[in-house]
């Protein structure tokens, strides 16, 4: 366990500075064996493995979109825009469907898990040795029993650089 | 709030709305003594409503203004631009406290004393009735607004008030409208049920054809057409006029003029056009702010204007219209248009481009310098022309809707701003097709015809360099490989091995080709926008969800052209491209023919343009009427002409094919045997063996064809086609200016029949020989390339004075770039159209001849 004391050096300050959100529940997902978390009240759906139409020229972290009860929403790969490697070929993605400005997204993650709710006491900021692609879009680490979480801030996530 | 004061502030800000536009109205017909009454009465009214709710300062400024009213409708006091201007000054009131009461539930304290004592004095007969006196005293009450409006105004407006739909409000004057309140959230629900119904209905249509049951088939039928008429109706709910967002624009120019001291004309057209109500709330401001920067620095003070030799009277145009599933909106003026010097100079001041870049662009590229952020700055606003004032806040928020700006703009002649808005929320008919695997949706308006390639006898796509192109009949077609604009896969066998589609598409002026693999159905489709992490691919328009559930991206041909032919996504091929694109539009002009068999001998053709309809009817309608053939036809009865001479009507069962002129009752039919095919040619006729009815002969396809003389047979027809019941209308006259006797014989029958009485000249000298005549017309329509005095040169000497300087001018060319066009409005005509367009004739013909709206 030398990583809690990595994330103790993160200070009061920080710490205090989430202690907003801390109450909020997060929704668990793994990519590429990462444990994350969304913020639950974000969330509006999550979904098995959909047909997902791709869409040409979109930014590479774009998969494409699907249709959910005659809405559509825009996939973005989690792998693909946290920098991780592809999925391997035959394996479907979960969609946890996220709603921002009035649009539905769906973020594709290997394997969704369950409802947590977190306490700010778990929480730390990120690490500064965290990387920057994951630094942008990480709220801050918790510590969930043997594991750590990184919450995503969901804004963050779909604000794409293209 | 309760419920007895939100009722009140509906109805008061209904009454309010029309009232601006009736008090304008009403300087310009003092004497009109129902329009005063209606006024009378909705100031009237507020006032009593007031009383009864205890609103003692709204009370007190609608009564002052009713006294004056009511003066005025008795006839003891007349109508005066300064009561007037006082009696909208009442109205701002009012309308700011009603604003104050929306957002707080309360009267907002205020001063009005000094208001009223003006409004007292008019009743009392004490204000001269000449309006000089007006410019001084005008502040004062402007003052006092300025200094209570900043509490009001700062209190948002409240949304949940204004929330119910404004019903299509129309100038006071009329009945009471036809309408009802409904919340807009009603609405937005039932459109989102209606196309989810739609989607479910294109679901069960997908199912049937697959399933072929004949119990589902008739239901399903009426299911499907009850859904369609249902989406129409829910649609239009949805609709409404641009006018409405237009409404304060007279108001406001009229204000403006006087407060600058400037003579405005406010000319609206197109205040019919229908679109989404979303969009027009979004367009609402930004337009506003145009307008006024027209007003305040695009068009110069009646001194300038005089020694630039122009009318005193500045214009500023409103035009909307839509274009290929697009709004467009122009917003123009006649002033004194953009100076690109001083754009150059500001931009290199400010640090946007360096000299060397500047040298490279043209005057269009540094214009749009003025939409940059950081181009309008207080310093910008004084030094160049003005236009800089928040222009790049505008292009945002119509930017943000998913529309855009341009601009064109000629120094001395004025500036025009184009804002073409997308149709965010529609359903059309679409083309879906496939390229690398993928489906797409192709909009049909934009769609004129699709060709199959591939190895067999049939067209082949050609390649220069790398550029593809289809020589299709007679034109070489630039072509876009779907594939390849959208960076597809190209491991498939490409698109010239084997079979595929080519779409011929059209955007403005340039035809071109999409090339696809696969064709398959058509379909109606409901466009959403794509999320806004998508939307700065230009290529797509929207996405949809087809029948069968799957979402596809709906193709912007628009965008494709701008990609493929001027963007720099393909930079290495849109040199090439634009070369060969110039190619085609520079060969000789094209006319679309309308090839027909009648009688013995060659082929026939007449120009498809001029042809309104073509009609298969059953030969037994066909009955003879005295000396000639008729048919009943929409409701009245038709002459019928046979082309083939005066044999016998048609024998036996079949259809007989018609070619059918002109609209409405006045509508003649042609019989001809066969109607052949529809081609592109160059007209270029040979006199040689002409005869009566024909202008003589010309090689389409290979093969010598007649080309008809449209004005022989409706000559022929001439008793019903001038009909005695509408000769006592005075028609308007038009004045066409044309060299070419070809095209005055297919301009002449077309407008003849459309009601006007025509004039012909064959240049622009003849033409002024008319007016130095004192030759009066209602209109002119010129030709651009004449002998002796061209159509520019006409306009110009048009312009410059005599009895025609303010006459509208309609230019006809063969020739209809955008940059033609744009010349073509700068020199003073009123309009620009192509020529064979016979429809874009007519209904500019009809706009130009409607009063100007002006304030």
């Amino acid at each position: 366990m030398q990583q809690p004391q990595t994330l103790n050096t993160g200070g009061p300050p920080s710490r205090a500075a989430l202690g907003v959100d801390a109450a909020h529940m997060v929704l668990t997902l793994a990519v590429a064996g990462q444990q994350c978390g969304v913020p639950v009240l974000s969330v509006r759906d999550v979904l098995g493995v959909q047909v997902i139409t791709p869409i040409p020229l979109a930014p590479r972290e774009v998969a494409g979109s699907l249709n959910l009860r005659g809405r559509i929403v825009t996939a973005v790969d989690l792998r693909a825009r946290l920098g991780l490697p592809a999925r391997e070929t035959g394996k479907g993605a979960m969609s946890v469907v996220v709603e921002v400005g009035g649009e539905l997204y769906s973020l594709l993650a290997d394997e969704v898990g369950e409802v947590l709710s977190l306490s700010s006491e778990d929480r730390a900021a990120n690490p500064p040795t965290l990387d920057n692609l994951w630094r942008d879009v990480s709220l801050g680490v918790h510590r969930q029993g043997g594991s750590l979480l990184v919450i995503f801030d969901v804004d963050k996530l779909l604000a794409l650089s293209a | 709030m309760d419920d007895l004061l939100a009722d009140f502030l509906t109805e008061t800000n209904e009454g309010l709305q029309n009232l601006d536009g009736a008090l304008l109205q009403l300087e310009r017909e003092p004497a009109n003594g129902p329009l005063l009454s209606e006024v009378f009465r909705t100031v009237h009214t507020i006032k009593g409503t007031c009383g009864f709710l205890g609103l003692s300062r709204l009370e007190s400024v609608a009564h002052a203004a009713e006294n004056v009213l009511g003066l005025w409708r008795d006839g003891t006091l007349t109508v005066t631009p300064a009561g007037i201007s006082l009696i909208l000054n009442a109205v701002d009131r009012i309308k700011q406290i009603v604003a104050g009461l929306e957002a707080s539930g309360q009267e907002p304290s205020g001063d009005d004393t000094a208001l009223k004592a003006e409004l007292d004095a008019v009743a009392a007969g004490q204000l001269p009735t000449e309006p000089a006196p007006r410019a001084p005293e005008a502040p004062a009450p402007q003052a006092a607004l300025a200094e209570a409006a900043p509490a009001i105004e700062a209190a948002p407006p409240v949304p949940e008030i204004r929330a119910p739909a404004e019903p299509v409000a129309e100038v006071v004057g009329g009945s009471a409208p036809q309408t009802i309140r409904v919340a807009v959230d009603v609405l937005e629900d039932l459109m989102v049920l209606v196309s989810e119904l739609v989607l479910t209905r294109n679901q069960l249509l997908q199912l049937a054809r697959s399933e072929e049951n004949a119990a589902f088939s008739v239901p399903l039928q009426r299911l499907s057409q009850i859904t369609s008429d249902l989406q129409d109706g829910v649609m239009k709910t949805r609709m409404q006029p641009i006018g409405n967002a237009w409404q304060k624009l007279p108001r406001l120019v009229r204000d403006l003029s006087q407060e600058l001291g400037k003579r405005i004309v406010l000319d609206m057209r197109g205040a019919e056009t229908e679109l989404d109500r979303q969009v027009l709330e979004l367009i609402k401001d930004p337009l506003t702010h145009m307008v006024r920067n027209s007003a305040d620095h695009g068009l110069e003070s009646p001194e300038q204007r005089r020694a630039a030799g122009k009318s005193e009277t500045g214009r500023i145009m409103l035009n909307a219209f839509h274009e290929g599933g697009h709004i467009v909106l122009e917003i123009g003026d006649d002033g004194r248009g953009l100076n690109t010097e001083r754009i150059k100079a500001k931009v290199l001041a400010q640090g946007l481009t360096t000299e060397a870049e500047l040298a490279t662009m043209n005057e269009r590229e540094i214009h749009r310098f003025i939409f940059r952020a950081g181009f309008s700055t207080a310093a910008a606003v004084t030094s160049v022309s003005g236009r800089g004032v928040g222009m790049d806040v505008v292009k945002t928020n119509i930017e943000r809707i998913g529309g855009a700006v341009d601009l064109r703009s000629r120094e001395g002649h004025g500036s025009t701003f184009i804002i073409k808005i997308p149709l965010t929320l529609a359903i059309v008919a679409a083309l879906i097709v496939e390229a690398g695997g993928e489906r797409f949706a192709i909009p049909q308006n934009g769609v004129l015809e699709l060709v199959r390639v591939g190895d067999g006898d049939g067209p082949k796509v050609e390649r220069i360099k790398d550029a593809q192109v289809l020589r299709l009949r007679d034109r070489l077609l630039p072509l876009v490989p779907l594939r390849r604009i959208l960076s597809l896969s190209e491991d498939t066998p490409p698109a010239d091995s084997g079979e595929s589609f080519v779409v011929v598409t059209q955007v403005g002026a340039q035809l071109f080709g999409i090339v696809v693999d696969r064709v398959f159905d058509t379909e109606e489709i409901v466009v959403k926008p794509v999320a806004p992490i998508l939307r700065h691919i230009t290529m797509f328009s929207g996405n949809t969800i087809l029948g069968d559930g799957s979402v596809i991206m709906i193709l912007d041909p628009n965008g494709i052209a701008r990609a493929t032919g001027l963007g720099s996504e393909i930079a290495g091929d849109s040199a090439t491209r634009a070369t060969q694109t110039s190619a085609v539009a520079r060969g000789p002009r094209q006319t679309a023919l309308l090839l027909f068999r009648a009688g013995e001998g060659a082929p026939k053709a007449v120009p498809l343009a001029l042809v309104a309809r073509l009609e298969h009817l059953p030969a037994e309608r066909v009955e003879q009427a005295g000396d000639s053939m008729v048919v009943q036809y929409r409701g009245s009865l038709m002459p019928l002409l046979p082309i083939a001479g005066y044999g016998a009507p048609p024998t036996g069962g079949g259809d007989q094919p018609v070619l059918v002129f002109g609209d409405g009752d006045r509508a003649l039919g042609l019989m001809v045997d066969e109607i052949l095919d529809v081609v592109d040619a160059v007209l270029d006729i040979d006199q040689a063996g002409q005869r009566p009815g024909f202008l003589g002969s010309c090689v389409v396809n290979g093969r010598v064809t007649e080309i008809l003389d449209t004005a022989h047979w409706l000559q022929q027809a001439k008793e019903d086609w001038f009909g005695n019941r509408r000769a006592e209308i005075v028609r308007p006259r038009v004045l066409i200016v044309e060299d070419s006797a070809f095209f005055r014989n297919l301009v002449v029958p077309a407008v003849t029949a459309g009601g006007y009485e025509v004039t012909t000249v064959s240049n622009g000298r003849e033409a002024l020989a008319l007016r130095d005549a004192d030759e009066m017309f209602d209109v002119i329509v010129s030709d651009i390339e004449m002998p002796e005095l061209d159509g520019f040169g006409l306009v110009s000497a048009v312009r410059e004075g005599g009895i025609w300087a303010d006459l509208p001018m309609i230019a006809l060319s063969g020739r209809c770039e955008p940059e033609d066009v744009a010349r073509g409005r700068g020199a003073g005509f009123s309009d620009y159209i192509g020529k064979y367009d016979r429809d874009a004739l007519l209904a500019s013909l009809q706009d130009c001849l409607q009063p100007a709206v002006a304030s």
